[in-house]
């Protein structure tokens, strides 16, 4: 099918036939606001910020979902966009905790991101919010309900990603709220702790236990790397503030996991600053590990390795890397076995 | 009186649900007894039938002789007697059983001569109170099947397509689509297998066609949905009907059983080669699983909420393959519609709204019940001619139409004619047949804050418009109503209610601020006063409310004092009464019992 040509605030752009008019204005640099829009997931169309205004349709169109059509005029920030959006977060506003100074996700949340951009400081409404009790129980992340804005992300991420379907909306109407079946803490349904819905999450509803106080979003330092635990190769960022690592998130642009993570990438390197982690070599001596040098056991192990090779030639080695490392260390690794002349190599994440 | 030899007796009672809530089965019962005990001295032993409803609800249970046509009214058990030795022995007619026409005053035995029926014309109640739901051959004797028959020996699916358009029918449900336009986009679609669906989850307050058809001539039903997949070429159809009506759900599910056994339904239909199944689905009760992508999750078994439609349900509906769905009118008017041709549907109702229209007249009006009209009528004449006019007298006030989210229409635009463009035009909508009538004891702050409630509970929650915005309109409405509003409150409420209606996602939240935004426009003054003056001018609102007593028009009768629960009334025999303030509950009943409008909200 040939591209369709539209016009978005007042500039021409031609896109595929299906592209959402949220997918054209991307193409162009537009940003148009989003809550509940994952490109990974079925188009959804709950929050309805990413209203726009489409020229002869009747109502605002939800551009997430709403696909182009040929010659469509589209304006992404006209009066009563911006009208229907501010009466939007000023109604999400009323019914949300503005401890914005001590929350984990300022900074990053785009609810405050949204109110900042459209002038939005205050709810002018005095009615019933919500009190709903923290659930805080497993060791992962925290679910404040309260600050949930039923986007619906984490839901659909748990569904159709995960697959564990541990979480789905309950009750309805003012009274949703997400959570696992019969309002059970979420270690006791089928979540499998991915961490997927905290990393979608727009606002501070989830937020992950380890890095609580430990840092602001804009004093943490991302680092990418690959994730050290099994063969998939995820790739991850680390959260580092001061030499310490506060939190990990999965790469959405990596090519391996696009944002995918399990727990252990997630939520699985407290290990890196345990203070049971050997940081020094062992030896072992008369039947005890004892401390050493890191020369005193180069030493020792190519001593053996030159004894092994000398005896009993080279297929006579075996060497094992460890899962932890990275792909780089193991690459390596399997590149000095293969020098001593053995293709005896093997890693711990295929046992 | 005409008697024809020829016809035989009959004698229908009504067993819809306004007449079975008032002993209507009981009625049918001792009518059966009786008349089997003085068997021997009848001429010709009538058929005493339980039909479907015959629409005027309000005076049931009503009791139809055959081919006599006399309707008795309020019929009691204790009554049989007097019509068995009147009526059925001698065929005279029991004067005070008879239906006093709210028009003339007079009392009238034939449905023909009461001016409730009149203006009527009945295609998709055509069977309804006429026949006996549960007896196919009652069915077939009046046309029943007979369309299936004409469609399977001589038309081919464009055909009915063809007819259908012709017809100019609009979907019933409320939003008014081309139905044959609909058939014929599925009907284009080639991906198999696809589904037809009727949707039965009526739930709009004080709404009761729908069901009253399923009750009264669920064949009808069937009849048209068999005859919409084979058009579609669909093989498997579902009716969701909310579970809360249970003898729908019933009468629905014998008259499944009753036509596959007789080969309307099921495999080689009337040995036409074309194989089509019906299943009931029971709804939760979600009202917004009338939403037509809420009912296919729901039939899905997944959530009952809306997805977001810009994929038609024609193209990918039900488990994402074409479906049609069209609502329980809709598809009944289709056997006639086949029957007699599009050309002659086509020349009754208006311009752009063809046909007739089911509703469901209640609220303070004298005939209360279920009527059937041309399109184009004026709300006038259905609820001054047909209605009988407002109840005890009083003015009118306002017409609510379309269901919780339509709109009230003020008296002003009484003569405004009644079909899909002129109601959406007025700010309301067709909907799907609900019309509530209201006098000027109704407070229209507090209308709007009734179906705000209603759809504030029935909100799914899925999009933040509906679900926030809802929330916080009937909480400044509650404010308004109790007195503790703020100034500008109600341009708050416009400002919301603009924006849920522009954004939302469904239907649903698309047209629930209709109530209120309908209210403003016509009764602005109103609100005002609500806000302003911290007055409720039809005295409705307690907080705002203050009744007290004319001492120039009280003339002492008494009966206010009498009737008061809260002894707040005191007085003279013959003299003007007073309401004691600190005593005063605002329930309203003076008001509404004095019977010299000496009583005034102050």
């Amino acid at each position: 099918m040939s591209a369709i040509k539209l016009t978005i605030d007042g500039r021409p752009v031609e896109v595929e036939p299906g592209t959402t008019i949220l997918e054209a204005a991307r193409k162009l640099g537009i940003d148009i606001p989003t809550f509940c829009h994952d490109p990974e997931l079925a188009p959804n169309g709950a929050c309805r910020i990413c209203v726009v205004e489409v020229e002869r349709a009747r109502a605002l169109v939800a551009s997430c979902c709403a696909p182009v059509a040929p010659d469509m005029v589209v304006h992404t920030e006209s009066e009563r966009v911006v009208k229907a959006r501010k009466a939007i977060l000023r109604l999400i506003l009323a019914n949300h905790p503005l401890d914005c100074i001590t929350c984990e996700k300022t900074g990053q949340c785009k609810l405050q991101d949204y109110c900042y951009r459209y002038g939005i400081s205050e709810s002018d409404f005095e009615g019933e919010v919500k009190e709903l009790p923290l659930d805080d129980t497993n060791p992962f992340y925290i679910r404040d309900m309260n600050k949930c804005i039923l986007c619906g992300r984490c839901v659909g991420r748990c569904q159709e990603i995960n697959g564990a379907g541990a979480i789905d909306f309950i009750g309805r109407g003012f009274s949703t709220i997400v959570g696992p079946a019969f309002g059970d803490p979420i270690e006791e349904s089928s979540c499998v702790f991915c961490g997927m819905c905290v990393d979608v999450c727009p606002v501070g509803a989830l937020i992950p236990k380890a890095g609580v106080g430990k840092g602001r979003p804009w004093e943490v330092e991302k680092v990418k790397t690959i994730c050290p635990y099994c063969g998939t190769g995820c790739s991850i960022y680390l959260h580092v503030k001061d030499g310490r690592i506060i939190g990990a998130s999965p790469d959405f642009e990596g090519p391996v996991n696009r944002g995918h993570l399990c727990s252990k990438g997630r939520f699985g390197w407290d290990f890196v600053h345990s203070e049971e982690r050997l940081t020094r070599p062992l030896i072992k001596k008369d039947g005890v590990f004892v401390e050493a040098s890191w020369d005193e056991a180069l030493d020792l192990v190519a001593e053996k390795v030159r004894d092994l090779l000398n005896r009993y030639g080279p297929d006579s080695l075996m060497g094992l890397s460890s899962a932890k490392t990275s792909n780089e260390d193991n690459y390596l690794f399997q590149k000095l076995m293969r020098s001593l002349g053995t293709n005896n190599v093997d890693h711990c994440a295929r046992l | 009186m005409k008697s024809e030899q020829s016809q035989k007796r009959k004698i229908l009672v009504c067993c819809g649900p306004g007449c079975l809530a008032v002993g209507g089965r009981e009625i049918l019962q001792e009518l059966r007894t009786k008349v089997a005990e003085a068997g021997a001295d009848i001429k010709v032993e009538p058929v005493i039938k339980g039909t479907g409803c015959h629409g005027l609800c309000e005076q049931g249970p009503i009791v139809r002789f055959l081919p006599e046509d006399i309707s008795y009214c309020r019929v009691n058990l204790a009554d049989i007697d007097e019509i068995i030795s009147q009526t059925v022995l001698q065929q005279k007619v029991v004067e005070r059983l008879l239906f006093t026409d709210a028009l003339t005053g007079r009392r009238v035995s034939s449905q023909s001569e009461n001016s409730f029926y009149k203006k009527q014309l009945k295609i998709a109640l055509r069977n309804t109170g006429e026949i006996d739901p549960l007896n196919l051959d009652d069915y077939l004797e009046r046309d029943g099947y007979r369309a299936l028959a004409k469609v399977f020996s001589q038309m081919d699916p464009g055909a009915v397509i063809a007819e259908v358009e012709q017809s100019g029918l609009r979907g019933r449900g409320g939003a008014g689509f081309p139905t044959g336009l609909k058939w014929r986009q599925c009907a284009r679609v080639d991906n198999f297998p696809k589904y037809v669906i009727c949707n039965a989850d009526e739930g709009d307050p004080g709404a009761f066609m729908d069901r009253s058809i399923i009750e009264g001539d669920p064949h009808s039903v069937i009849e048209g949905m068999v005859i919409g997949a084979y058009a579609v070429k669909a093989h498997r159809g579902f009716i969701y009907i909310r579970d809360e009506y249970a003898l729908a759900v019933k009468t629905m599910l014998e008259a499944i059983r009753q036509a596959e056994a007789r080969g309307y339904l099921g495999r080689n239909i009337l040995d036409s080669g074309f194989d089509f199944s019906l299943e009931v689905v029971r709804g939760g009760g979600a009202f917004v699983c009338g939403e037509s992508s809420a009912l296919m999750a729901s039939i899905e078994g997944r959530v009952g909420e809306p997805r977001a439609k810009y994929i038609r349900s024609v193209e990918r509906g039900l488990w994402d393959q074409p479906t049609v769905l069209n609502n329980v009118e809709t598809w009944a008017n289709i056997p006639p519609i086949i029957l007699r041709g599009g050309e002659w549907f086509n020349r009754i109702g208006s311009e752009k709204s063809k046909g007739t229209k089911v509703f469901s007249l209640v609220g303070k009006v004298k005939n209360t019940g279920l009527v059937e009209v041309p399109m184009g009528i004026s709300l006038r004449e259905l609820i001054f001619d047909i209605g009988g006019g407002i109840l005890n007298d009083r003015e009118f006030k306002a017409v609510q139409t379309g269901g919780p989210s339509g709109g009230c229409i003020p008296a002003d635009m009484l003569d405004l004619k009644v079909d899909f463009d002129s109601l959406a035009a007025a700010d309301s909508m067709m909907g799907s047949g609900g019309m509530i009538v209201m006098d000027e004891r109704t407070c229209m702050v507090d209308t709007a804050r009734y179906y705000i409630d209603f759809l504030t509970e029935e909100s799914c929650g899925k999009c933040s418009p509906c679900r926030e915005g809802l929330k916080r309109m009937r909480e400044i409405l509650n404010d308004i109503c109790s007195g503790s509003s703020r100034p500008g409150d109600i341009e708050i409420l416009e400002e919301i209610a603009g924006m849920v209606r522009e954004s939302s996602l469904c239907g649903l939240g698309k047209t629930a601020p209709n109530p209120i935004l309908s209210t403003i426009k016509y009764f602005r003054d109103e609100y005002d006063e609500h806000v302003n003056k911290k007055r409720c001018p039809a005295g409705i609102c307690r907080e705002l409310t203050t009744f007290i007593i004319n001492s120039e028009e009280c003339n002492g009768c008494g009966l206010c004092k009498k009737n008061c629960p809260a002894e707040a009334i005191s007085g003279e025999s013959k003299a003007p009464h007073v309401i004691d303030l600190s005593r005063c509950t605002k329930c309203g009943n003076c008001i509404e019992l004095c019977r010299f409008n000496a009583i005034t909200v102050k």
